[in-house]
């Protein structure tokens, strides 16, 4: 792969697309009850606030969404992406379309990553289609769509004080699976961060936390970019991302930044690739 | 009260089969079998000395229980009553009130509010109207800042406004321990560290020498974990060392022994924590996890396959910063 990421001006162009869908003011309906009409009709004006007039073609082989039909803790939702065209994905997006902010993530894939697989915890507000939508090096999209049952994840309170939610703020491990030489390493990035939606009630002043999330997450090998992670209040407190990456003996560089102007980096020395 | 008012079941029931029936043309005929075996059940056993409870249903809120689902009583003292665990709903706690009128003539004095969880504080609102201490952990009043409306907005998308109630605070707050004297008995409060949730409350009678653990014990119903699992297993072992032979689940029955009781309860915590830490340790994401750990309990538990995923889920979050 030779390309490489546009990064100033495509996180620019991206926060904004992410902003500006979650501002813009849709009367969204009560999610449990939509016919499918009703969701089609959600997801295509989301889809037009994104990606503006680009065609996005189905498809069932360039990516899976899994995600509990039925999620266990609306607050912390697993999903799993799965992108098993090593090559052609340049760009995945995970869209939950009725939560108050929709975009919930993109990663924008560098030269370092493997994307077969990526792993990531959303909270998820409403009984709603998630879609993820990847773009293919030939500049194409292409949608997958789950459906989930789950309320409340955006607004649940965090159980704790927001001092004790900030504790350790920026605070991060990676953890490196066993791997063989030649192959690519899974590799489990957890940050420490509220990730605090703005819809959470303070238990002191009783008045709603601002929104404080991490909006970017870049992690690269060496000099290589593995993804860029443009995100949003809908990711889980603590956000945790599992990934693969193409190793070539270099630590992992891992810089996060949030919305009200934290930024931390850490660096990680993933396992030797030859033995 | 009227004596239709005086269980939780047939004074809810009657509203919402009413408006029910006029929303859909009576079609909600399922809600009368179960109201019948709801309200059957709703009995007080005398576990002690002038102590009365309640067993509550081992189910989820539904509109037919009224999320009368935890053990709820009270006990007599000589200067007053002490209201152990208030109900789930306004509807639970007003059946639990009118059940006092009919025992004793003494006032209401204290309601202990054990924790933030709605199927313990939402009965409070029964017992304003007495003008009673509400007693609760330190930590109780701003969790309720923080989730009292959350859970009331659920519980009235089930029950209705009327039948749910008021978020009650606590008035007396105790940070490590406390003593109420009720003439004849006295009652030890103990704050407890983060467990069953942050804001566990327990108690000892005097009179009798029961504990009542709350939530910190729960017997054949599946324990759920929204506080600290390893902080939970340590506050077992403070309830051991108080001593008592006997406790008051805060779900199961309505009396038990103490010791064989947390066996099992620490069984089930500690099958999650080493079922949990062994699939961190493997690298076994959590949407995996959820399915695998704690299988072996599963005989053991009511509700466990409501229940076990999501402790999986809280688990997880706590034990993969170790």
């Amino acid at each position: 792969m030779t390309f490489r990421i546009g990064k100033t001006v495509s996180s620019f162009a991206l926060g904004l697309a992410l902003a500006t869908t979650a501002l813009t003011p849709v009367a969204w309906a009560a999610g449990a009850s939509d016919t499918e009409q009703e969701r089609t009709a959600r997801w295509q004006e989301i889809a037009k606030s994104i990606f503006g007039d680009r065609q996005i073609a189905q498809t069932d082989s360039l990516v899976k969404i899994e995600a509990p039909a039925r999620a266990l803790d609306a607050a912390l939702v697993p999903i799993t992406l799965t992108m098993p065209k090593d090559g052609q994905i340049k760009a995945v997006s995970l869209i939950i379309d009725d939560n108050p902010a929709p975009y919930a993530a993109h990663f924008e894939f560098g030269p370092a990553a493997d994307p077969a697989e990526l792993k990531l915890r959303v909270r998820v507000n409403n009984y709603t289609d998630m879609h993820a939508v990847v773009e293919t090096h030939d500049g194409k999209l292409y949608e997958a769509k789950q459906f989930v049952k789950a309320s409340g994840g955006c607004s649940a309170p965090m159980g704790m004080s927001d001092e004790e939610a900030m504790k350790g703020m920026g605070d991060m491990r990676m953890k490196f699976a066993e791997t063989q030489p030649g192959k690519p390493v899974e590799a489990t990035l957890m940050v420490r961060h509220p990730n605090f939606s703005g819809m959470q009630m303070n238990q002191v002043t009783r008045e709603y936390t601002p929104a404080r999330y991490i909006d970017k997450l870049t992690v690269s090998a060496g000099d290589q970019t593995i993804f860029t992670l443009t995100g949003d209040i809908s990711i889980s407190s603590n956000p945790v991302i599992n990934f693969a990456f193409k190793p070539d003996g270099k630590p992992i560089q891992v810089a996060a930044s949030d919305n009200q102007g934290g930024r931390w980096q850490h660096s990680f020395n993933p396992p030797s690739p030859t033995n | 009260m009227t004596a239709s008012a005086v269980q939780p079941g047939a004074l809810a029931g009657g509203r919402a089969l009413s408006r029910r029936g006029t929303l859909f043309g009576g079609l909600c005929l399922c809600c009368l079998p179960t109201l019948g075996r709801a309200a059957e059940s709703f009995t007080l056993e005398e576990v002690g000395p002038g102590i009365f409870v309640r067993k509550g249903l081992i189910a989820d809120a539904s509109p037919e229980n009224a999320d009368a689902i935890a053990n709820i009583g009270f006990l007599i003292g000589k200067t007053g009553v002490l209201v152990t665990e208030s109900g789930g709903s306004l509807a639970d706690g007003q059946w639990l009130r009118a059940e006092i009128a009919k025992r004793t003539p003494k006032p209401v004095t204290h309601v202990v509010l054990t924790h933030v969880h709605p199927d313990h504080v939402f009965g409070a609102g029964a017992f304003v109207a007495d003008k009673p201490v509400f007693i609760g952990h330190a930590k109780l009043t701003e969790a309720l800042s923080a989730r009292g409306e959350f859970y009331r907005s659920r519980l009235i998308d089930l029950l209705g406004e009327d039948r749910t109630g008021p978020v009650v605070y606590p008035t007396m707050s105790v940070a490590d321990t406390a003593e109420v004297d009720l003439g004849d008995r006295r009652l030890t409060f103990t704050a407890h560290g983060p467990a069953h949730t942050t804001s566990d409350l327990s108690m000892i009678d005097s009179g009798s020498g029961l504990l009542f653990p709350a939530d910190l014990l729960f017997v054949n119903r599946i324990p759920s974990l929204d506080g600290s699992l390893k902080g939970w297993l340590t506050e077992i072992e403070r309830l051991k060392a108080m001593g008592p032979a006997r406790a008051v689940p805060g779900h199961g029955p309505v009396a038990v022994d103490l010791a064989p009781a947390l066996a099992d309860l620490t069984g089930y915590l500690t099958a999650l924590r080493d079922g949990t830490r062994a699939a961190i340790a493997k690298d076994v994401p959590i949407d995996k996890a959820v399915d695998s750990v704690a299988r072996d309990q599963r005989d053991k538990w009511a509700l466990f396959d409501t229940y076990n995923g999501r402790n999986v889920t809280v688990a997880y979050q706590e034990l993969e910063w170790e």
